[in-house]
């Protein structure tokens, strides 16, 4: 009996936290960006981008967007983009936030959280990587220091396709 | 954190089947305050610094330590009416440690603190976990204290007294503006818990004034539990409103609720937070509590220490938070000054003030006017955010 | 043996962590704007409440269930 009970256990474990390679269409949207006007997921085919949600209100998203500022510098001439998807109620929140740590890459606003939900985004901040057939293939809950590293393999990773 | 399938993603509403929420909180910010603490009233002034520092180490850890001290000026009502030496200065200090794994955060305490009659030395250990998509938290907490108790003026004078905490608490997000806590604690004293300066009055016609002190004498347990529920709520505008309820009932035979209604506002464009606090609180007494004894050694335990005894006590607050502009700005990070000040009434039921006896002999033994007084409590702190 | 196994499924899958039979976090943690606001901590300066607690444990004989924890952004 305890036998059967841990190994069910270790199974759902397992399909969790496995990082299968399996392929999922990214749903498509378009969001009013800060800079670039109306951005549309689905024209960036051929392009790898990375979606990350995060809100003014969020500590571990401050942290994170100077390294992701880094990303999008560094592996931009390669096809790859950040899309920084905001979830802030109002917009002079995110806009106070972007005063104080500017970044370069495209900063999208779902006020009224449609992305987030459409993504099923589970933690705060959250970060969807999509290869350049438009699929979702890894998906990164939260953010601690050190997690970066892990951001350049996958994109690495989907660059190379 | 863990990197997922992003099969449980799909881009639709259904939940996947093995959606493991591998995510968890956050360690409590670091942080630096100091604190200079006042409270007078009833004769006796008690001043002090209180400082405490927070620093994380890696993503996993948080250690604090807190340095407190409590200096004891002037003469309460027990001291003015039989003349008993107190203790003069209370140091105090704690160390604690947080470990965070996922979504449950473990804790370590350590604090001691010394008189020159006193010594107190507590451990404890807690840990709370996140749950439900983090909105509900469930902690728990236990507590061991030992105490050794002196005499000053009495060298052979050595009591031992230990002290057991256990602690329960489950909060829960309502909804998008409203957090409520339930909380339970249990505490168990043993020992000598009782003061060994206080005294008990008893009706004596030999004497004097009609009456006599002898030592107090309480039992040598004492159990008792607390339950309480508080909730905040955010206003359609930006300020929010607390409410809080506790009730306690222990084995001496004390009962008490306290209720404490709390607001606080935000003035963005001046960077100032506004708080105002109004705090009620009824206790009925101990079952071996009088105020007057009918004649000496007249039960098994005494106490006549006001603060076992019947009484309400209200207190109003204000306070305001400063948050300093980026040019006064200590090492570039946030630094907010900080004043609250606390006004508390105490009113006594069944404590009488002794004290009329010293300028005239109108009042009989038990018929003096019942005792109150008013406290001033201030803090004052500087916090700084690194 | 089996049959025990089955009925036992639903109690293996939650202590597998799995929230299937929970309802759905009906907060979500792009909805907590407001529970991450500083003034709606329950308390958000630790030595100032540490020490009134204090002062209300020295001068009432009640003591007990003074506070925790809880709310906040629930990031990471």
């Amino acid at each position: 009996m305890r036998k059967l009970i841990a190994a069910l256990c270790t199974s759902a474990a397992l399909l969790a936290g496995a990082p299968a390679s399996a392929n999922i269409p990214a749903a498509d949207f378009t969001l009013a960006s800060l800079k670039d006007g109306n951005l549309k997921l689905s024209e960036q085919r051929g392009e790898v981008i990375m979606l990350n949600f995060w809100a003014s209100w969020c500590g571990p998203c401050r942290e994170e967007m100077p390294l992701l500022n880094d990303l999008h510098a560094r592996y931009e001439p390669v096809g790859f983009q950040v899309w920084g998807v905001n979830v802030d109620a109002k917009r002079e929140d995110a806009q106070a936030m972007l005063n104080r740590i500017p970044v370069e890459f495209p900063v999208l606003f779902d006020s009224q959280s449609d992305v987030s939900k459409l993504f099923g985004v589970e933690a705060m901040p959250s970060s969807v990587f999509i290869d350049r057939d438009g699929n979702v293939r890894y998906v990164h809950k939260g953010y601690r220091s050190g997690d970066e590293a892990e951001y350049k393999k996958i994109i690495k990773e989907l660059i190379r396709e | 954190m863990a990197v997922t399938d992003m099969k449980r993603l799909l881009g639709l509403l259904t939940m996947s089947l093995f959606a493991v929420n591998v995510v968890g909180a956050v360690l409590p910010e670091e942080r630096a305050d100091t604190m200079y603490h006042a409270y007078s009233g009833g004769g006796v002034t008690i001043d002090g610094p209180s400082v405490l520092v927070r620093k994380n180490i890696g993503n996993s850890v948080s250690l604090s330590a807190n340095y407190y001290v409590d200096m004891i000026s002037g003469a309460s009502i027990d001291v003015q009416a039989t003349a008993s030496p107190y203790s003069e200065q209370r140091d105090e200090f704690s160390l604690g440690a947080d470990y965070l794994v996922d979504k449950t955060t473990m804790s370590l305490s350590y604090t001691n603190s010394s008189e020159n009659d006193y010594q107190a030395e507590t451990v404890g250990f807690g840990i709370s976990q996140d749950f439900f998509g983090d909105l509900s938290t469930l902690s728990m907490r236990v507590s061991l204290g030992s105490d050794d108790v002196m005499r000053n003026g009495d060298e052979n004078f050595l009591e031992q007294a230990e002290h057991r905490r256990y602690s329960l608490g489950w909060s829960q997000i309502l909804t998008t503006k409203l957090i409520a806590e339930l909380s339970v604690e249990t505490v168990a004293d043993e020992g000598f818990l009782n003061n060994p300066y206080r005294s008990v009055r008893y009706l004596d016609p030999s004497s004097g004034s009609g009456f006599s002190y002898q030592a107090e004498l309480y039992p040598t347990t004492r159990n008792s539990d607390a339950v309480a529920l508080r909730a905040k709520y955010m206003l359609p505008y930006r300020a929010a409103i607390k409410s809080e309820y506790r009730r306690y009932a222990d084995s001496w035979g004390i009962n008490s609720d306290n209720l404490e209604l709390r607001y606080t506002h935000p003035l963005e464009a001046e960077n100032l937070i506004l708080e105002g606090k109004l705090r009620f609180y009824k206790q009925k007494g101990a079952d071996f509590y009088s105020d007057l004894f009918p004649y000496v050694d007249a039960t098994n335990f005494r106490a006549r220490d006001k603060e076992l005894s019947d009484f309400t006590s209200t207190a109003i607050g204000i306070g305001a938070s400063y948050q300093l502009p980026e040019r006064w700005a200590l090492f570039n990070r946030r630094n907010t000054v900080n004043l609250y000040w606390d006004y508390v009434l105490f009113d006594y039921d069944n404590f009488h003030d002794v004290r009329v006896h010293q300028n005239s002999s109108d009042y009989l033994p038990g018929e003096e006017p019942a005792y109150h007084f008013n406290a001033h409590v201030v803090r004052l702190f500087w916090s700084m955010w690194f | 043996m089996s049959k025990r196994a089955l009925l036992l499924l639903p109690v293996m899958l939650l202590l597998g962590g799995c929230e299937t039979l929970m309802p759905e976090p009906w907060v979500k943690p792009y909805e907590r704007h407001y529970l991450a606001d500083p003034i709606m901590s329950f308390e958000r300066d630790p030595v100032a409440a540490g020490y009134m607690n204090h002062v209300y444990e020295a001068r009432e004989a009640a003591r007990g269930a003074e506070g925790g924890s809880g709310g906040g952004c629930g990031c990471n």
